[in-house]
């Protein structure tokens, strides 16, 4: 049955965030590059890349991206109502990049944030973390490191929420804010 | 020209359809175009200086008044943005052979015009276009003002503003001097509106009786005859140009006479805060209304007000245009 979490609905199967965000580090340790560059995607990722980079052995610099001017929705939903500076404070151009995003769903937010990066530069090699996978991708993009699998409606979106400094999965229903 | 009732810059949802003037324009929309054109700054610090969001959308840059800056910084953002610009100069093209207006209006619609930016002598012209694309169900192009006779330049009030909040870092304890001819100034009207809107509580307007409008009073400006009272403790100075056109009336005695008694000098700024920003719409005259060494000054945020006005232009645009 479904209980009713901090942050709304919560249906049994949905992980536990610190449980995924363990198993991912996990899987990144030693498959990382040592020189690997984190960019978050704003705002979950970003979170997201903040305590990966406290978690995985050496000093990897960390960025943020915000996909906003790249969105492939713009043209029916307009621009979001709150852009965030895209920073990234290293040489992209030659770079091993590791993207970082919560909730990986239909895989517009990736191709945004890859087009954007393009635009600082050309990456040696761009790889896909993400917290959690909905399944449901509509471009052919595959993460790399995976925390945990959900399976979760159309009608629902899954968001990652920060209780102090505890991160905790909830559903809402889902609006006709531009998805993840 | 200009009709009353319900804002026609926004749409039946209260979003922001066309841009033309800053008076009623709600705190949450200003806000959201100061907060937008913040990442649009760093765009510009990049190799890449584009993003992909007017990709095949077509601005036409309608000037029927002369402009260098204006109509470059929006030509700037327009291509930034990755959409197409057509700069028209009407001053000398089909409307000295007679076309009216709404004609050449009308002409570029047909050319699939998503946006106009006009800039018109005659106050309420961007107004008319915006109603005229309306009546024609062509709602879906957008306006900007940029400038329109006496009455508004609000993408100038916007930059104005966005300098204020990058320094000042908020609005709700500043004293803002607005200092010249403020009678003639659509940048001044903007910029009162815009201040007053986002809760700046002392706006000041300092120049001779001849150049200050009597109504300015009523929109909530203290005024002032001389730099010594009106500069004291300010945190903000906006220099206007002054229009050395209105010289040849008798407004004016000489530029001289101007310089020394409204002429921003070191003296007269060091009556206001110590962290005083000096501002300037441009173009400047050095030695009219400013003296060069405050115009090239530590105070001075002059060509900053330039960069950013690029940024906010193309918050305003991708706003619009995301509709």
């Amino acid at each position: 049955m479904p209980t009713e979490g901090p942050h709304g609905r919560m249906p049994e199967g949905l992980p536990d965030a610190e449980r995924a965000l363990a198993a991912l580090a996990d899987k990144m340790r030693g498959a990382v590059a040592v020189d690997a560059k984190l960019i978050g995607i704003y705002s979950g990722g970003a979170w997201l890349a903040e305590r990966l980079a406290a978690l995985l052995p050496g000093e990897h610099p960390v960025g943020f991206i915000d996909v906003s001017f790249y969105r492939d929705d713009y043209g029916q939903k307009g621009l979001r109502a709150k852009v965030e500076t895209t920073t990234l404070p290293f040489e992209v151009e030659g770079s091993r990049i590791v993207l970082i995003d919560d909730v990986l769903y239909t895989g517009r937010s990736v191709r945004a944030a890859i087009n954007e990066l393009f635009d600082y530069g050309r990456p040696e090699r761009i790889e896909l973390a993400v917290l959690v996978d909905r399944g449901g991708r509509e471009l052919p993009i595959e993460a790399t490191y995976v925390g945990a699998r959900v399976a979760v409606g159309r009608e629902l979106s899954v968001v990652l929420n920060r209780a102090g400094d505890r991160f905790e999965l909830s559903v809402e229903p889902t609006t006709s804010a531009p998805r993840a | 020209m200009l009709s009353k009732g319900p804002n026609p810059q926004l749409n039946a949802g209260g979003e922001l359809q066309h841009l033309l003037t800053l008076e009623g324009m709600p705190a949450a929309i200003i806000e959201r175009i100061l907060d937008t054109a913040v990442p649009f700054v760093s765009i510009a610090e990049r190799d890449v200086k584009k993003v992909p969001l007017l990709r095949g959308k077509t601005v036409f840059n309608l000037f029927f008044e002369n402009s260098t800056r204006t109509r470059t910084t929006f030509e700037i953002a327009a291509k930034r943005l990755s959409a197409d610009v057509i700069n028209i100069n009407v001053g000398v093209s089909s409307t000295s052979k007679g076309e009216t207006l709404l004609d050449t209006i009308d002409n570029l619609v047909a050319m699939n015009a998503d946006m106009f930016v006009v800039r018109h002598g005659q106050s309420g012209a961007p107004h008319l276009i915006a109603q005229h694309l309306s009546a024609r169900q062509r709602s879906h192009i957008h306006v900007i003002n940029a400038g329109d006779g006496r009455h508004a330049h609000p993408t100038q009030g916007l930059l104005d503003l966005f300098t204020i909040r990058h320094y000042k870092h908020e609005f709700s304890r500043l004293s803002v001097a607005i200092v010249g001819d403020v009678l003639h100034s659509r940048v001044a009207r903007s910029l009162i509106h815009g201040l007053t809107t986002m809760g700046v509580p002392e706006i000041r307007a300092i120049g001779p009786h001849t150049l200050l409008p009597t109504a300015v009073e009523k929109m909530g400006v203290r005024v002032f005859h001389d730099m010594k009272t009106g500069l004291a403790g300010c945190d903000v100075i906006v220099m206007l140009r002054l229009q050395t056109e209105r010289m040849k009336g008798s407004l004016l005695p000489s530029a001289g006479e101007f310089f020394k008694h409204y002429g921003l000098t070191a003296d007269k700024l060091a009556l206001a805060k110590p962290d005083a920003i000096v501002m300037h719409p441009g173009p400047m005259n050095r030695g009219v209304e400013i003296d060069s060494a405050v115009a090239d000054g530590k105070h001075s945020v002059i060509l900053p007000q330039v960069t950013f006005g690029i940024a906010v232009r193309m918050a305003v645009m991708s706003i619009l245009a995301g509709g």
